[in-house]
């Protein structure tokens, strides 16, 4: 039957396999085995892979919007920086007096600055079920308000895309100040436990990549069924002909907003599971290129497919880990370089074209002239 | 501005300026329940500017506009008078290429269109027997599985108007429908356009004469924005102000 759309397709299936083999053989390599052997996974691998898996959930994040919705958003890192300073406004009020200044309540950095009191938007981050819950709810209220204002006043195509890039630098400078209340320029770290254990114990770091490996699969089965639903033929009717949707009586705006804002919670999961692993979040984060890399990755690994974005994320990143430990100046130009590369001859991204090949050869359009010729 | 009107459509002194360029100057048209209307006119006539502030692109600088009689088209948005019943076929045809004949039409289908809804949707007996009967009387039956972007320019035709049938709408507009089509495709829509219009009123803009004469239909001539004629095909082409404006003299 035609109509039969799969939850998980095969692509999904070897996806979501390498997934749970990953989280469960990088742990136990990693604390099962003496440093000795052969097969141990030093706890450096363990967090730099954690770390390339945020970054995949990023990308299918940011592939859910983009490939499609055609709704490029170039400051995505937006929504997983504020994820992530979410996740470390938690973790620095579990420091409590272990504090260079052993301040019971407030941060090293409110401290130094002469605060005499926590800002109210500090409260109840010392929970870790609020400080969870506003890593969703921030990220996805922002998105929310900016695209019930972009997506209703129908900005689109190239403007929409400086609009988000404004937007995270806008963020940049604003958690630059120090009178923000979010650490400066030094952002938020020396971070000491979470939920009662030492983040920087091995065992913590395996637990932490086994959650961020959970979080991958869980967004991408999400945005998947999303994908494969009604909703996802609404989307990609927006993406290819977004006025003629309209005139079938969609209310375009709404799915826009709607997969935006699920789009930004995603991110912002993504960032605050990286803030852990990583050890600290500052405002760099907001950075616009970082927005623009994973745009890069979910072009290299293939627009709308999901796991060509995960894909793109983990080869980019690898590639970046080996290219900036050989030649650290050459980075920006590799990143330039490969995105010309991908554009010009790789245009639907390595999964697109692999993708693309497997499937059945499709007969080319014919013209009017041929079709009225072949009629006659 | 209650107006008592059995008119499906009705526009009274509608007009649309851009930037100074008077599209439409006081155009008045009224389109009766079931009946068909050929809307014909020189380039820059107003045509395609007319079915714009129908279909809610374009807002009307002053005038009325009225579907039913009641709903005042000039203050709803695209979406909200697509669900009141008006249906449109663009000059181009303009299906979603990469989605099958078979989603095209499921997207076009008259259903409950809200974001939560279509997250859990799935295809009921019902729609997929209405989805059937239009690849039937569109002869996409055998298309269905294919993406919309590969067939020829007369299938996109016929499956933009399988999408207007499956839209089930009370009025349709219909942009030049025979645009790029052979004699005979010509003829099939011909007979389907009459084949709808059983059930539903319908507005067609053509540029082609012997199709107009085809459908055998009053025709409205438009220029510059108004309307200078109307009446049976031979009646307006008999008429000295049309001769004149076609002729260009």
């Amino acid at each position: 039957m035609v109509t039969r759309r799969l939850l998980v397709g095969w692509t999904g299936i070897a996806f979501l396999a390498v997934v749970v083999a990953l989280a469960v053989l990088v742990p136990a390599l990693n604390l099962g085995l003496p440093p000795s052997s052969r097969f141990h996974v030093p706890t450096h691998i363990v967090v730099l892979l954690g770390k390339w898996l945020c970054y995949a959930l990023l990308a299918i994040s940011l592939d859910l919007v983009w490939g499609y919705c055609g709704i490029l958003s170039l400051g995505h890192g937006a929504f997983f920086a504020l994820g992530g300073y979410a996740m470390g406004m938690y973790l620095m009020r579990q420091i409590g007096t272990r504090g260079v200044y052993g301040n019971p309540l407030l941060p090293d950095f409110m401290v130094f600055l002469n605060w005499k009191e926590l800002p109210w938007y500090w409260y109840g981050f010392d929970q870790f079920w609020f400080a969870a819950l506003m890593v969703m709810l921030v990220p996805g209220a922002l998105a929310f308000l900016f695209g019930w204002f972009a997506f209703r006043s129908r900005v689109t195509g190239v403007y929409l895309s400086i609009i988000t890039q404004a937007l995270t630098y806008a963020l940049l400078l604003a958690f630059f100040r120090n009178d923000m209340g979010f650490g400066g320029n030094n952002g938020l770290t020396d971070f000491r436990e979470i939920l009662g254990w030492g983040v920087r114990e091995p065992g913590t770091r395996a637990a932490l990549f086994v959650a961020t490996c959970v979080a991958l699969a869980g967004g991408f089965v999400a945005a998947r069924a999303m994908v494969v639903s009604r909703l996802g033929l609404v989307l990609v009717a927006v993406r290819d002909a977004e006025s003629r949707t309209r005139f079938l009586g969609w209310r375009v705006d709404r799915f826009k907003v709607f997969v935006f804002t699920a789009s930004a919670v995603m991110a912002g999961i993504a960032g605050a599971l990286y803030v852990p692993q990583v050890g600290i979040i500052n405002p760099s984060e907001f950075a616009p290129t970082n927005s623009i890399e994973a745009v890069i990755w979910v072009a290299v690994g293939g627009r709308g497919t999901l796991v060509g974005a995960a894909l793109g994320a983990v080869l980019v990143n690898g590639f970046k880990t080996w290219l900036t430990g050989a030649f650290p100046e050459v980075w920006l130009f590799a990143l330039g370089a490969l995105f010309v590369a991908v554009t010009l001859f790789l245009p639907k991204g390595i999964l697109g074209t692999l993708g693309g090949r497997r499937r059945r050869p499709v007969p080319p359009t014919p013209t009017p002239a041929e079709s009225r010729a072949a009629a006659e | 501005m209650p107006v008592e009107t059995s008119a499906v459509l009705y526009l009274d002194g509608v007009d649309v300026s851009f930037d100074g360029f008077r599209a439409l100057n006081g155009l008045s048209l009224v389109v009766e329940p079931g009946e068909m209307r050929a809307i014909i006119g020189p380039n820059g006539a107003g045509k395609t500017t007319m079915m714009d502030v129908v279909t809610g692109r374009t807002r009307p600088d002053s005038g009325t506009v009225l579907f039913a009689g009641v709903h005042d088209l000039s203050r709803l948005d695209e979406a909200a008078i697509a669900e009141l019943g008006i249906g449109r076929k663009f000059q181009r045809p303009t299906v979603f290429e990469m989605h099958t004949v078979w989603d095209n039409l499921l997207l076009a289908l008259k259903q409950r269109r809200s974001v939560f809804r279509c997250l859990t949707a799935r295809t009921t007996a019902a729609e997929r027997a209405r989805l059937d009967e239009i690849l039937g009387v569109t002869r996409l039956g055998d298309l269905r599985g294919l993406p919309a972007g590969i067939l020829s320019h007369g299938q996109k035709q016929w499956l933009e108007i399988g999408m207007l049938l499956a839209q089930d709408p009370a009025l349709l507009l219909v942009d030049e429908p025979v645009a790029g089509m052979t004699d005979s495709e010509t003829e099939q829509t011909a007979m389907l356009l009459r084949d709808i219009n059983r059930t539903r009123s319908v507005v067609v803009v053509e540029h082609d004469m012997s199709f107009v004469r085809a459908l055998g239909v009053r025709v409205t001539v438009l220029h510059e924005g108004s309307v200078i004629a109307e009446g049976s095909l031979d009646a307006v082409s008999a008429n000295e102000r049309v001769v004149e404006v076609y002729l260009g003299r």
